[in-house]
């Protein structure tokens, strides 16, 4: 066993005791990195502000001054700003594009002791559930059962492969739609989506603002309990972001949910589940009956009316947030011809800079938007969001402390296998994550089992809002109970 | 709802992205299966919801009405395709 296997917590320990160094640790993980050139998982590689940043911590630690994560190797998503690193999001338009300003999330991590190996491949401005529509390519899922290459899921694909790989000993996510929970099901990982607000959005490139949110992907719960303590909290930049008391969640990790009432929502009994879904969905909730909670039947009536909502609110934000993108300020601008104007330099840079899923989403944006359909589809989508979360707030004023569901209707598939698919198909992949972000919950997918074929299965449980305290908890009961320590064979 | 030809030629120039006349059809089309997609949301009743705008209820804090930073047009301008003399240049928008 190598050092980049650790978990944050062992690390922490070791480090602390002095058994490794911070710069051991680094130069172990950069070694897998470069061993993994494969998996597509890295895309812009910083070794050297990893030493650099490693040596700092090995004298924090030797001075006896090591905050949460000293000398923790992570990957950070393509999708944060990272002062002078190259940051794209993912996309050509971004290409070139070195922030002059470190993004709150990262500035955060810094602070705390962190050392980043490099920057992770995702979906181009996080729009996608496979990874495919990075200008980089596909992130290849390490899980390998036969001769087929699997998404490592999307939009954190690069994140998910890497945690999952022992590329880094943990990766930072962001999520909207699913894009934390869906990839660390496809990779047997543990992601965290916190509350909206938890976590401060500044620097971290937009998508659909209302929905976004950072979080953690880890190898075990505990260390997201750690890695979200350290990012969490109130940002002056971010006015969003919530002045609330972040409370200390590692601590929170005791093991005992007994009395705690879990809800089992009939509407996510979906037709078409796959029956190992189900099995696994059944064997999680006498997990949680066996360690002392009661289960109960709820009903979230608009679930069904998660996915077109969020396909009318995502992509209306979008194409005001990507508006920015015009070849003026940042990132590629088009070669113009004899006589362009200013238009022409807008419409061949975007055409050139964005790729066809971010093109169709921000067109779909610029409808829903337009005079005469505002009503219609984007005004009715927020009255629907508004009685998607009524919908959950009923079932948490009858005591219910979390929910469990599946986290995604199948494992990993192949990469290419949705390539003629009507884009709405592969919409249907964020069918169980969805919901949370139009309501601004927390939720955690805690990998549970394999499928026959060996790939990872993984399940959701949802929070009440500000509670990733108890949702983080339930998460490490359903952990232990589970004892999921299968790791993907190294092939790459 | 349909998308015609005329109308995601008109999203698109709405949205600022040049797609070729060749390519319009599939968009119209691909535009159409989920705005179809999205008519789903015609079946729920409405009726006296308000839309959401926060969701999390919260007052957005206010801040004091003061410059707290500046004096960094070197930094703002470096990430720009073409920077002349302190300034973003375009192409010319005087007709």
């Amino acid at each position: 066993m190598t050092a980049n296997t650790l978990t944050i917590a062992a690390a922490r320990d070791a480090l602390k005791k002095r058994e490794i160094t911070a710069v051991e640790l680094t130069e172990t993980c950069l070694a897998a990195v470069d061993a993994a050139d494969a998996l597509n998982a890295y895309v812009h590689k910083t070794p050297e502000i990893a030493l650099e940043q490693a040596r700092a911590a090995d004298a924090r630690l030797a001075a006896g001054d090591a905050p949460s994560l000293c000398g923790i190797p992570l990957g950070i998503k393509d999708l944060f700003c990272t002062k002078g690193v190259p940051s794209q999001a993912a996309s050509n338009i971004l290409k070139g594009f070195r922030p002059e300003y470190e993004s709150t999330v990262t500035a955060k991590l810094f602070d705390a002791g962190a050392v980043m190996l490099g920057k992770l491949n995702m979906d181009e401005f996080a729009m996608g559930s496979s990874n495919e529509t990075s200008c980089y390519g596909p992130t290849v899922n390490p899980w390998k059962v036969d001769e087929v290459k699997r998404t490592a899921g999307g939009s954190s694909g690069g994140s998910a492969a890497a945690v999952a790989a022992d590329l880094c000993l943990a990766a930072t996510g962001t999520d909207t739609g699913g894009s934390i929970r869906q990839p660390a099901a496809f990779t047997g990982i543990v992601g965290i989506k916190p509350t909206y607000g938890r976590v401060s959005r500044w620097g971290t490139i937009a998508y659909a603002s209302s929905l976004d949110q950072a979080g953690p992907m880890t190898k075990s719960v505990r260390d997201a309990a750690i890695f979200l303590q350290a990012i969490a909290g109130h940002d002056a930049k971010d006015s969003t972001c919530a002045d609330l008391p972040v409370p200390d969640f590692e601590a929170a990790l005791t093991g005992d949910i007994r009395g705690k009432k879990i809800g089992i929502p009939r509407e996510y009994r979906m037709d078409g589940m796959s029956a190992e879904i189900d099995a696994l969905w059944t064997r999680g909730t006498e997990m949680l009956r066996d360690a002392g909670a009661e289960i109960v039947d709820i009903s979230l009536p608009h679930t069904k009316y998660a996915l077109p909502a969020y396909y009318v609110i995502a992509p209306a934000e979008a194409s005001s947030n990507l508006a920015r993108y015009d070849g003026v300020r940042y990132g590629h601008r088009a070669a113009l011809e004899a006589g362009d104007g200013i238009v022409d330099m807008y419409e061949k840079t975007r055409a050139e800079g964005f790729g066809k899923e971010v093109q169709r989403r921000v067109m779909v944006g610029t409808y829903v938007l337009s005079a005469g359909f505002y009503d219609a589809y984007y005004n009715r989508a927020r009255k629907v969001r508004a009685l998607i979360k009524r919908d959950f707030e009923m079932v948490f004023a009858e005591g219910v402390d979390a929910i469990l569901t599946p986290a995604t209707p199948t494992a990993a598939f192949g990469l290419g296998a949705m390539v003629s698919a009507d884009p709405v198909e592969m919409y249907l992949n964020d069918v169980f994550t969805v919901t949370l972000n139009l309501a601004g919950l927390p939720g955690v997918s805690v990998p549970v089992g394999l499928d026959a074929k060996g790939l990872p299965l993984g399940l959701q449980l949802i929070g009440r809002p500000w509670d990733e305290a108890g949702l983080l908890n339930h998460a490490y009961v359903l952990e232990r109970a589970a004892g999921f320590v299968a790791k993907p064979n190294k092939w790459w | 709802m349909s998308i015609d030809i005329e109308t995601a030629r008109k999203v698109a120039h709405l949205a600022r992205i040049r797609v070729d006349e060749s390519d319009l059809p599939a968009l119209a089309g691909e535009l159409s299966n989920i705005l179809s997609f999205m008519e789903q949301l015609n079946e729920v009743d409405v009726e006296g919801v308000e839309p959401m705008t926060s969701v999390t209820p919260m007052r957005l804090k206010r801040r004091a009405d003061v410059v707290t930073d500046g004096d960094m047009a070197d930094k703002i301008l470096k990430n720009a395709p073409d920077a002349r003399e302190g300034f973003f240049a375009v192409p010319k928008v005087v007709e």
